[in-house]
């Protein structure tokens, strides 16, 4: 009888209340798969997990953390056969084969309520065939990070332009450093430099369009992408042996001052300070600009959270989107005691520290020409794979441009039919 | 064989045709499971080999295409190149067992303890195996360049070496099955019989030509196993690869077994149907060792 | 014996023998004892970029400690013994019976259900791959330890099907001859019969299995995801994604991952060649 009543009280509220105060009815169970499995974004999830549980007494949330790196191939299985109620997964493309296949479901109804208008800035990277399939928690700028103390020693400053930086570079060798380190075993370090090169020489759009398959790999645009990108290689800029190091194994390079800077996402930020760099041996630069006609661009990751289409409650899982989203909750879960990173939302504030204020006004300001979410996650997958295999091979053979060129050329047409 | 259920006529049916019945009863979990787990399996990879599906939505019969897609697949030759050169020198653990097994096969002091240590790699996961040589290689801090650079030589980045990766990986599987071939071998020479070494020692045989003409042919069985262990052991290098390079670098040093699983499961890997295709050509070249070894095992028990 | 007993060589090559032995082992081991020698290496040795001296002091208590501590390598240890102890014994028991069956009675098919088993087991595992995932997942055992254990399950039944069968074959038939002729029934002669002088087959199987199902990485990665239920050679990936470039945790996690069957082959290495070597000599 109990339960009736709370039915029918439910449905009026439903109908009478705003979205919100529908949610005070919340029951039943909420399962949560998450990727945050590194010790600082799971605090971060078990937090959020914690506080919308007190908000609703009723619910029965249950999480599972699994290993970021494992989650990626593993988010397939369950989304068919277990699915969560709530996932984590990345934006753009990389949602593809799961929204094409069904496995995502469509939340533009979410996107229709006058509170997600302070994510606009995100709505296109979680839109596809128009309707939007999951929610923004964080992003973080790329950019470069380099030895301020070495720069200064030199007597150099952060470049603007890239004949600055091809100038900069120069001396750095000069003096026995590479320019940059990097760790390209895992492939996607390399997807990092294409995007900035290809943004910079040709534009957000073009590289959107190539990302989309709709330019030839053998254009000659992107051969002057590379063309600049050789300028770099050649000189010896990057350290050798690269392809045998993951990120980290790049790290020590340049904390040890073999490198003087590192094209990186700001997640590098707390790996330099445990390295003993301090925020004044420590700078960030916007990777400089290479074409003044193109508008800058920059790579800004968002990773989001999804209902799966299987979902058992995705009237709770809703209810969880909107507070994951709402501008309290980002500001939090951003702050640099926990992600370290940006939020979302345009109400929410930005953590007081160095690198983040920087990648914020960066992005705010400086990015006119579009934000893009990576080489992996704007790349169908199969194009990411080869395209990255094939950028590596570029960094180590520059002179195997064409076949390389030819091969990704291969693919795309491919992966188009 | 009979005479039990003619000795008991008035038995019931199960009783009397117990000799026919009791072994599949026995072998029916066996067999039930094997099947489920192992031959059904096969069956349905090579049926999913004519289709194409990205192992989320609906699979579409394609037919050949994914066959016809290899052809012109460079990683897929690759691979398939790569497999060849682990098929020829993984064969490398034999003669290397065999010669560490002549080398052991002495009774000294402490000599049980000293095939211990050296079987002792055998033991230990590839994954493990994997990562103790990945370091051993390390362009930075590695213990080969320590070791050639003493010597005068090198520096060499053995796994970021297009050229090097897959002899590296090799090498690293070749340590834990050399010394599985050589406890065959130490086995064998066990058994080997006294009394035709003595005659062959009077007839002034001795060195090589004892070790080619009496012993080698003694210890054929134990060649048989370790070929049988070794071709296995080649076809399915998977570990080591993928916990050295991944694959990389850029890919050179795929075989068929890891391309099939990064092509369908992998992080970036959606064609189930391509990669059940790979399988099946992977498993061809199987079954050509498979028809041989069941062939001399069929010889075998014809002569008991 | 081959080659000449060293009582009957020179003196000379007796000496030269003799210290040969440590030097070959040493270079054989040599990555090894690398990766051992790093995993008592305080982490400060390594920050100075300083790989390849004496360790400045013994840090293996505090390297090995927090392998415990730090990390979910307990977790994944007791997932491998999880795994690895039930796939042991349901192998063991599946194929003592197949075995029983093949090697004692003669029947229509039983060289082509033997042909199968030992073809099964040497196929390659990507052809199974994809339809066991799916069954897998099918039956909800996805990311589950007796999901793993029963693909290991069936899979070893092949190999140790082989074994068994050859071992009973082996046995004196007159014993199960004589038992027939006394009325005693099928399963009673392989209870009572059969099965003691299987023992030592048993034990050296189960060391075997024990190894190659503890030392599996493959199928880890296939079916099971994070330390709910994978086993520590699919673990040991993400401890070192975790301890990045710590090198003396590295190898310390290695070495901890690699123990178990280590100690089980020095424990039982009698049984362990045993099994191994099934076959090397007729």
């Amino acid at each position: 009888m109990r339960s009736m009543k709370k039915l029918m009280l439910a449905g009026l509220a439903a109908t009478m209340l705003s979205s919100s105060a529908f949610a005070e009815g919340l029951s039943g169970e909420l399962r949560v798969f998450s990727d945050m499995s590194n010790p600082a974004p799971r605090a971060v999830m078990e937090g959020m997990v914690e506080r919308f549980g007190a908000m609703h007494p009723d619910l029965d949330i249950e999480l599972t953390v699994i290993d970021r790196e494992a989650y990626k191939t593993q988010i397939r299985n369950f989304l068919t056969a277990d699915a969560p109620d709530v996932a984590n997964w990345y934006a753009a493309n990389r949602m593809g084969p799961y929204v094409n296949a069904g496995l995502f479901e469509d939340i533009s109804d979410l996107w229709a309520e006058p509170e997600f208008a302070a994510l606009a800035s995100t709505k296109g990277a979680m839109t596809i065939d128009d309707k939007q399939w999951g929610v923004p928690y964080t992003y973080y700028q790329w950019g470069v990070y380099y030895r301020q103390d070495i720069f200064e020693e030199l007597g150099l400053t952060a470049p603007a332009t890239f004949e600055e930086e091809l100038a900069n570079c120069e001396k750095i060798v000069a003096s026995g450093r590479a320019c940059y380190t990097i760790g390209s075993k895992f492939l996607w370090t390399a997807g990092g430099w294409f995007d900035y090169l290809n943004m910079r020489t040709n534009g957000y759009d073009f590289h959107m369009q190539l990302a989309r398959g709709e330019i030839e790999w053998t254009d000659d645009r992107v051969r002057e992408t590379f063309a600049n990108w050789r300028k770099l290689i050649d000189m010896g800029g990057f350290i050798e042996d690269h392809q045998t190091y993951s990120w980290q194994e790049a790290l020590p390079f340049m904390i040890n001052g073999d490198a003087t800077a590192y094209l990186m996402g700001n997640f590098a930020v707390p790996h330099f300070r445990d390295g003993g760099l301090t925020d004044d041996q420590l700078g960030f630069y916007q990777f400089p600009v290479i074409n003044p006609d193109v508008a800058m661009a920059e790579d800004a990751p968002t990773d989001t959270f999804h209902i799966p289409a299987n979902a058992q409650n995705k009237e709770a899982a809703r209810e969880f989107l909107r507070f994951i989203v709402s501008a309290d909750n980002q500001t939090m879960i951003n702050a640099g005691d926990a992600l370290g990173q940006l939020p979302v939302n345009a109400g929410s504030s930005v953590d007081d520290d160095k690198f983040l204020k920087a990648g914020f006004s960066m992005l705010s300001n400086d990015a006119p020409g579009g934000v893009a979410q990576f080489f992996d996650r704007d790349f169908s997958a199969e194009m990411a794979k080869a395209g990255m295999e094939g950028l590596q091979e570029f960094m180590v053979y520059p002179d195997n441009l064409d076949d390389i060129l030819e091969r990704l050329e291969f693919v795309r047409q491919d992966t188009a039919e | 064989m009979t005479d039990t259920t003619a000795a008991a006529p008035h038995h019931s049916w199960f009783h009397r045709n117990r000799q026919t019945i009791t072994p599949w009863l026995f072998l029916l979990p066996g067999i039930l499971f094997f099947t489920l787990y192992v031959v059904y399996p096969i069956i349905q990879s090579i049926s999913l080999s004519f289709y194409k599906w990205d192992g989320l939505g609906e699979a579409t019969y394609v037919g050949t295409a994914n066959y016809e897609r290899l052809a012109s697949d460079r990683a897929f030759t690759v691979s398939l190149f790569n497999n060849m050169k682990w098929l020829l020198l993984y064969l490398l653990a034999i003669p290397a067992g065999l010669f560490i097994a002549l080398f052991l096969n002495q009774t000294v002091r402490g000599i049980r303890i000293y095939k211990s240590l050296f079987f002792f790699p055998f033991v230990i996961s590839q994954v493990v195996v994997g990562l103790v040589f990945t370091w051993f290689y390390d362009p930075n801090f590695g213990l080969l360049n320590g070791i050639l650079g003493a010597v005068g030589l090198g520096p060499i980045n053995v796994l970021g070496d297009p050229a090097l990766a897959t002899y590296g990986i090799i090498a690293a599987g070749l340590w834990p099955q050399t010394a599985y071939c050589m406890i065959l071998y130490l086995t064998g020479l066990n058994a080997v019989d006294p009394e035709q070494i003595e005659a062959a020692r009077l007839d002034g045989a001795k060195g090589w030509r004892m070790l080619w003409h009496i012993i080698v042919p003694q210890l054929k069985p134990a060649t048989f196993i370790a070929f049988v262990v070794t071709i296995i052991g080649a076809l399915r290098s998977f570990d080591l690869i993928s916990i050295m390079t991944n694959g990389g670098p850029f890919g050179s040093t795929r075989v068929l077994s890891f391309y099939m699983f990064e092509k369908a499961l992998s992080e970036y890997g959606f064609r189930m149907g391509y990669g059940a295709a790979i399988a099946v050509v992977l498993f061809f070249i199987m079954l050509f060792f498979i028809a041989y070894f069941l062939w001399s095992m069929y010889q075998d028990e014809k002569g008991r | 014996m081959f080659p000449t007993p060293l009582e009957r060589t020179s003196r000379s090559w007796q000496i030269g023998y003799q210290s040969l032995l440590p030097v070959a082992v040493i270079a054989w081991l040599l990555p090894l004892l690398a990766v051992a020698m790093f995993s008592v290496k305080p982490s400060s040795d390594f920050t100075g970029g300083d790989y390849w001296s004496w360790p400045s002091r013994f840090a293996g208590f505090e390297n090995y400690g927090r392998v415990f501590t730090d990390s979910p390598m307990p977790r994944y240890i007791l997932n491998s013994f999880m795994i690895t102890i039930p796939t042991v014994i349901g192998a063991v028991a599946l194929s003592c019976m197949t075995g029983f069956a093949l090697g004692v009675y003669r029947f229509r098919f039983n060289l082509v259900v033997f042909f199968l088993f030992i073809a099964g087991n040497f196929v390659p595992f990507q052809i199974l791959m994809i339809p066991v995932r799916d069954l897998t997942i099918d039956a909800g055992l996805y990311n589950t330890k007796l999901g793993l254990v029963l693909f290991h399950i069936a899979f070893q039944t092949g190999f140790c099907t082989l074994f068994m069968r050859n071992f009973i074959r082996a046995l004196p038939f007159e014993l199960i001859e004589a038992a027939r002729v006394e009325g005693i029934t099928e399963f009673q002669i392989f209870w009572h019969i059969v099965l003691p002088l299987m023992k030592p087959a048993i034990a050296a199987l189960s060391v075997l299995i024990f190894t190659f199902i503890w030392n599996d990485y493959f199928w880890a990665v296939v079916l099971t995801q994070g330390p709910q239920a994978q086993p520590v050679t699919a673990g040991i990936t993400s401890f070192n994604a975790q301890f990045g470039v710590a090198y003396h945790m590295l190898s310390a996690g290695s070495i901890v991952a690699a123990l178990p069957p280590v100690l089980m082959f020095f424990l039982m290495q009698r049984h362990f060649i045993a099994g191994l070597t099934l076959g090397a000599v007729k």
